[in-house]
């Protein structure tokens, strides 16, 4: 392993009900949807109908506007229902699933290249974990990317824990690296980090660049890791993917069949026993958690505290996440809160000297802790931001729509998680994350 | 706390939509958040947050002003005595000072703040908590005699034409306190100049000599004088010299500054590069030589005048300063660049901090604007290589 990248900028937030490393195997759920709006900007296309049968792997939705890119079934059953919002916009295709999986198989290429490997990604919906940089949305099939990377360890809070969740899943990893460097004539990066991540399959992996971080988060953030390593700049392409979807390239090589199965930390302060479950892709939400929460008054969050989605008690875990946070809502008011505050809260500023220098981890609630303003603080963003990016400039571009400035700015480079420690230390409570997205979306729509 | 959120909750319905006194709201709206921390929760995005804000910001603010203030409410009682050789107390002092400093602050805030609400009432915006660090600081920016109508126009000018117009906390581009500071110094020249730093001379009490101030000698038609003037090095730092109320002491500032740098409020940055230029510009000057200001030591310029407070509180206000980090170091070493400068090259103007930092403010855009160009070429770079 060559030198070792340091990320200096940045924080570590310790929170209450890490997931205790032991794996809890809960019976299958009867539930389990797949949700179009996990995926950036798209229009889905509905392929199945509700009361239809479906194998695990089955073509439940396609891309509208690139029908290649299939969206399929995790688990075999009943499509029990589409669910439509606003402007009939289907929000999620759930599914009855069965007790024992049916699979539908697939052919596996005995020498992979990157025809065959994209033709069966596609196939089995695979596809739809590769995730583009600029701007975060599916891959393209039909560009090249200039580099693969998957960063292999999770520095947000409360993050999973690669090492113990892939233990066994060597084998498949390394199936799934060979997809990733049939896939692209560039380098596929695993970047890892120099204390977390010590399992094998990481270490040892062949045929790969190792690229190794220190330092706190947002090191574990991909995006980060590629600005340091090799930064995108205008017109390049790169994708991204995640070690756990690696995997499931790998079992899919190995087996010819989608095998979704993950394990999904269920962690967060309100979590009775915050533990690992082992479980399948859109889960329900209530049969990983049920008579494990403590609290009522609950968020129910798919992902992480800092990006990831509020989908309650009786969602369904994001196609994207292997975590559930679950800590308590905020909606109470705190007297004098903002000069005596009752209760210690993560913070970065000294001004808080009891939360700041506190050493344990915090009970932490969804209270903003203050009204938003317009931006008045500055230097605040840019200590938690690793990058060669001005976000504060960055943001007023976009809120002024100016493309050009945007794209000088280095819009390309970051999507919302990137920014969202900037969002979480923000004095002015500014909705951070939420105005990089429209900047994205303009720019995709623009550019 | 219970009575007082059942008090609030009971008028609340008033304030709202189609409640009687909903063109009061925003003030409502001010006076709850003020004592209850909303119970509001994250709706989209990052699902937890800092515990820090604006409120909070401001506050330790105040709390940094807080020994200047005192500090020059005792001054004031102090030289005032002294002038008429009159022993006094540590108390009467006080007492003194507080009777001539406290209804400034008051008109100050009353003001201010009448006319923040007024606006975010029109405009519907929540009130800001800008004007609570304004309003605190003009009164220790302006002598203690100045009359109380004179501190009603400057707040009034500084919060409408320096801060609302431009859409209030956050889109300003000039510091509001030193606004009304220089509103007060190019609109009334006669009271705002010359031998008034000693509460007391305009009753002829005092002896009108003896509110002479080094920038005032130094920068003096009376050559003679000036080259016979020399700063009690010890008094400029403590503070015990006539000035305007809370900024004599150097000593108070640099508490203010700790309490800032400590909490990471005030920018170290700007307030560091400012003593650089000064003292940096300073050496010149005592290099070149010439004149009794010339030769004035350069650590002095740090001591006399309004540096040591404009430096700490009134360079680092984040909206007017400059943005980025290297345009931090820019500003504030122009700004203790300019200070020195004008002192000595302009004497119609004694003081120059404000000067300079007004100035700064102005340009600040533009340093950041450059900062930024270097960034962008930076990114261009990498392409090329």
């Amino acid at each position: 392993m060559s030198k070792v990248i340091k990320i200096k900028k940045g924080k570590d937030i310790q929170l209450v009900g890490v997931a205790q490393k032991t794996t809890s195997a809960r019976t299958v759920s009867s539930s389990f949807a797949i949700k179009p709006t996990d995926f950036k900007n798209l229009v889905p296309k509905m392929v199945v109908k509700a009361g239809e049968e479906v194998k695990a792997g089955d073509v439940l939705f396609h891309d509208k506007t690139n029908p290649d890119v299939k969206f399929t079934a995790p688990v075999s059953g009943e499509v029990a229902e589409v669910v439509r919002g606003e402007r009939r916009a289907i929000q999620e295709v759930r599914i009855l699933a069965d007790s024992d999986i049916k699979y539908k198989s697939f052919e596996v290429p005995s020498a992979l290249n990157a025809e065959n490997v994209k033709a069966l990604l596609l196939d089995s919906g695979l596809w739809a974990f590769m995730v583009q940089r600029p701007f975060g949305s599916i891959a393209d099939p039909s560009v090249a990317p200039k580099a693969i990377h998957v960063s292999c360890f999770d520095s947000a809070p409360l993050g999973v824990d690669y090492n113990y969740t892939l233990a066994n899943e060597g084998d498949a990893f390394a199936k799934g690296l060979e997809a990733l460097k049939a896939l692209t004539e560039g380098t596929v990066h695993l970047n890892v980090h120099e204390k977390a991540n010590n399992a094998s399959l990481f270490t040892h992996a062949s045929g790969v660049q190792i690229n190794s971080f220190s330092g706190s988060h947002p090191s574990g953030l991909v995006g980060v890791q590629i600005h340091h390593i090799d930064p995108i700049n205008k017109g390049d392409v790169v994708w991204t993917i995640n070690p756990q979807h690696v995997v499931f390239i790998g079992r899919l090589l190995q087996t010819g069949k989608l095998n979704l199965s993950q394990q999904v930390a269920v962690a967060g302060s309100d979590v009775k026993n915050p533990q690992y479950i082992e479980t399948i892709v859109g889960v329900n939400v209530e049969a990983i958690t049920t008579d494990n929460v403590t609290n009522d008054n609950a968020r129910y969050i798919s992902g992480n505290v800092l990006t990831g989605s509020n989908v309650g008690s009786k969602g369904y875990l994001g196609y994207f996440d292997h975590m559930m946070s679950i800590i308590p809502e905020g909606n109470e008011y705190e007297f004098m809160g903002w000069l005596f505050p009752s209760y210690p809260r993560p913070t970065i500023s000294n001004s808080l000297p009891i939360s700041k220098f506190l050493k344990k981890s915090f009970v932490v609630n969804t209270n903003p802790h203050g009204e938003e303003r317009a931006f008045v603080m500055t230097g605040e963003y840019e200590k938690v931001l690793p990058m060669d990016v001005m976000p504060v400039q960055l943001l007023k571009s976009i809120l002024a729509q100016d493309l050009e400035a945007m794209e000088n700015l280095g819009i390309y480079e970051v999507i919302e998680e990137d920014l969202a420690l900037c969002e979480f230390v923000c004095t002015s409570k500014i909705d951070v994350q939420k105005i990089l997205s429209d900047g994205l979306d303009l720019m995709a729509e623009e550019g | 706390m219970k009575f007082l959120r059942d008090i609030l909750d009971k008028v609340k319905p008033n304030f709202e939509k189609d409640g009687k006194l909903h063109f009061l709201h925003s003030t409502f709206d001010a006076i709850e958040t003020f004592m209850f921390v909303p119970n509001h929760t994250t709706k989209r995005g990052a699902h937890i947050r800092d515990g820090i804000d604006l409120k909070r910001t401001m506050f330790i603010v105040i709390i940094a002003l807080v020994p200047c203030l005192l500090f020059g409410m005792w001054n004031v009682g102090a030289l005032h005595y002294a002038a008429q050789n009159i022993d006094s107390t540590l108390l009467e002092n006080m007492l003194y000072g507080a009777m001539k400093v406290v209804p400034i602050i008051v008109v100050s805030y009353l003001t201010g703040l009448g006319i923040e609400f007024a606006f975010c009432q029109v405009n519907g915006h929540p009130v800001n908590e800008g004007f609570l660090v304004s309003g605190m600081l003009i009164p220790l920016i302006v002598p203690a005699d100045i009359p109380l109508w004179m501190v009603i126009v400057a707040t009034a000018f500084a919060v409408i034409i320096g801060k609302e117009v431009f859409g209030g906390t956050g889109m300003n581009i000039l510091n509001p306190a030193l606004t009304a500071r220089v509103f007060l110094y190019i609109a009334y020249p006669v009271e705002m100049a010359g031998e008034i730093w000693v509460s007391g001379i305009k009753e002829g009490l005092v002896d009108a000599a003896s509110g002479a101030t080094a920038l005032g000698v130094l920068g003096g038609k009376d050559l003679e004088a000036a080259s016979n003037y020399s700063v009690n090095v010890m008094d400029a730092f403590m503070g015990f010299i006539p000035g305007s109320i809370g900024e004599t002491s150097v000593l108070m500032c640099l508490i203010g500054a700790a309490i800032l740098i400590v909490t990471g409020i005030g920018s170290w940055r700007i307030m560091l590069a400012t003593v650089i230029g000064a003292l940096g510009m300073g050496l010149i000057l005592n290099a070149v030589g010439g004149n009794p200001y010339y030769d004035l030591p350069a650590y002095q310029h740090l001591l006399i005048g309004g540096f040591a407070f404009g430096a700490v509180f009134m360079a680092t206000d984040p909206v007017s300063a400059a943005h980025t980090t290297t345009g931090k170091w820019i500003y504030g070493i122009l700004i203790g660049v300019l200070t020195v400068l004008i002192r000595v090259f302009n004497p119609a103007y004694p003081e120059g901090i404000m000067f300079a930092i007004l100035f700064m403010n102005v340009m600040a855009p533009l340093v950041d604007n450059y900062v930024v160009k270097a960034n962008i070429k930076r990114r261009l770079n990498r392409v090329k290589a």
